[in-house]
């Protein structure tokens, strides 16, 4: 694998990491490589408590791993910094906070030239992008649960973020806001170009969404197998049922039983 | 209106009730006052009811501020630090665990004559406890997502307590405090009584008693009750300000 630091916005090289437990080390991740280009969107995909959330914090400069380096846009990661955006599976929406205020929280600890005006029109932008116009200065809970999402994705982006790093974003949701929540990305994709990193548990969401799918094998995790996914200019939800892609599902799918297996066996 | 009316109806029908039950079982006042003794006995002693009010009121707030700024104090070290958690904890249960009319006369004799000082003392001891624990499980039970939002943006520690670990704990210590508010209450009032020519509803209490003012001691009883509603309803705007987001619309 060729690693090309000026091209790349993340390069994971060599990286192992190990937990320490009151039963033992527990290795998560075991010589782990994988980079992304710029404005390149991946998928990370694999069985369930494999290391994905570590790679997360490992990425975002929440943990430091044990080996190998990460690097953010041709600079090691030892601290975190704020050129990273974050989403979870919950949208952790500050409850006593406006919808607009929950959206401007990053402008307030990370440093810019932005005025208060600036800052709320940065907002408002990016949240009539993902469809909550209007909704700006409700609470949280007055939400649902897929808006909620909505505005928690735009916390994320508010501060131009080099980085977006997305872990499980839509897994609580109902499957068909989870396919609204699909277009949504799509559409920030092309307004806000960012460089992205999806962590989740669902094969059709990883390729109607990424460039490119990485399996991670189980647990300690390692670049299992990878796939490159073509993108039409205008993504429907349609392509996801052409023999292309069921192909692909079927591929992956296979995959993930083998990462499955592996995992059972080393446990 | 419905807020308010509400209530009063139920106070009324309360106070119908109990002048009846005494009625019927024609109770002397020493067994039981009824609401239609109480009236005249306090307007007999209505200056000292206001003065003394007044003296149990602000030892009550007094008391009670102290234990806020305590029971914060103790509640973000729990909060923070499991160590110094484990440390405190069963320290404060055992503290808490002691009945304060037992501590009453050990603070007298400890500061004797100092009568203001030993009921606001005594008021803060029984009523940190809840603030403390709430204010502790409050910060503990933080979800990590929230720290994570803020550590991955490079966000200071105090910078994560102000912006978020603080306000998510103010519905808990509200919760807190409306329980606190009762309890400095009983603090203010155990000293009172105890303490000799000592000033306050409390002592208005004993001074009915040694002179079998029956009526007198109902009404003192009746007259803590008001304070203590007072307070609390305060306690109720003060969270409506600050900690208002917390509550979801009914409708």
């Amino acid at each position: 694998m060729s690693l090309n630091v000026k091209k790349d916005a993340i390069i994971i090289k060599d990286v192992t990491h190990t937990y320490k437990t009151e039963t033992g080390l527990l290795p998560v991740i075991k010589n782990l490589n994988m980079s992304i280009p710029e404005n390149g969107f991946t998928a990370v995909v694999g069985p369930s408590g494999c290391g994905k959330s570590t790679l997360t914090k490992l990425i975002s400069g929440l943990l430091q791993p044990d080996e190998g380096e990460v690097y953010l846009s041709g600079e090691k990661i030892t601290t975190p910094r704020p050129t990273v955006g974050m989403a979870f599976q919950n949208p952790v929406l500050l409850e006593w906070r406006s919808i607009i205020k929950n959206v401007m929280l990053p402008l307030e600890i990370v440093p810019n030239k932005l005025n208060l005006q600036q800052k709320e029109q940065r907002a408002k932008q990016l949240l009539s992008l993902v469809g909550l116009k209007g909704f700006e200065e409700k609470r949280p809970s007055e939400l649902s649960g897929g808006m909620r999402q909505r505005a928690s994705l735009c916390r994320a982006l508010v501060h131009k973020p080099e980085v977006l790093i997305l872990d499980e974003p839509f897994g609580a949701l109902d499957a068909f806001t989870r396919e609204d929540l699909w277009q949504v990305m799509h559409n920030l994709r092309k307004e806000e170009p960012f460089t992205g990193i999806l962590i989740t548990h669902d094969l059709r969401e990883s390729i109607f969404l990424a460039d490119e799918v990485i399996v991670l094998s189980g647990r300690p995790a390692s670049k299992q197998f990878f796939v490159k996914v073509p993108k039409s200019k205008i993504p429907k939800l349609e392509s996801l049922y052409t023999s292309k892609s069921i192909n692909m599902l079927k591929s992956l799918r296979k995959q993930i039983e083998i990462a499955q297996s592996l995992q059972e066996q080393n446990k | 209106m419905r807020h308010f009316l509400v209530p009063l109806y139920a106070i009324i029908i309360f106070l119908v009730l109990w002048e009846l039950l005494v009625w019927a079982n024609d109770w002397p006042n020493y067994k039981m006052a009824s609401p239609s003794d109480i009236w005249p006995a306090f307007w007999k002693f209505k200056v000292l009811f206001f003065q003394y009010g007044w003296d149990t009121l602000w030892r009550t707030v007094v008391g009670l501020f102290i234990a806020v700024l305590c029971g914060v104090f103790l509640g973000m070290i729990m909060g923070f630090s499991k160590v110094l958690r484990e440390a405190i904890y069963p320290l404060l249960v055992g503290f808490n665990a002691i009945p304060k009319a037992t501590v009453v006369p050990i603070i007298a004799l400890m500061f004797v004559g100092q009568h203001d000082l030993n009921t606001v003392l005594i008021a803060f001891m029984i009523s940190f406890f809840p603030i403390a624990v709430s204010v502790s499980i409050g910060l503990s039970t933080l979800e990590p997502e929230y720290r994570d939002i803020l550590r991955s943006l490079g966000a200071s520690k105090s910078l994560i307590f102000w912006k978020i670990a603080l306000p998510k704990t103010l519905p808990e210590f509200f919760g807190a405090l409306k329980v606190a508010v009762t309890l400095a209450f009983i603090g203010t009032n155990l000293m009172e009584i105890v303490s000799p020519h000592g000033r306050g509803l409390g002592a208005l209490f004993d001074s009915g008693k040694t002179n079998s003012d029956y009526p007198l001691m109902f009404a003192v009883l009746i007259a803590l009750a008001l304070l203590g509603i007072g307070l609390y309803y305060v306690v109720v705007i003060l969270e409506k300000i600050f900690a208002g987001w917390a509550e979801r619309s009914t409708d």
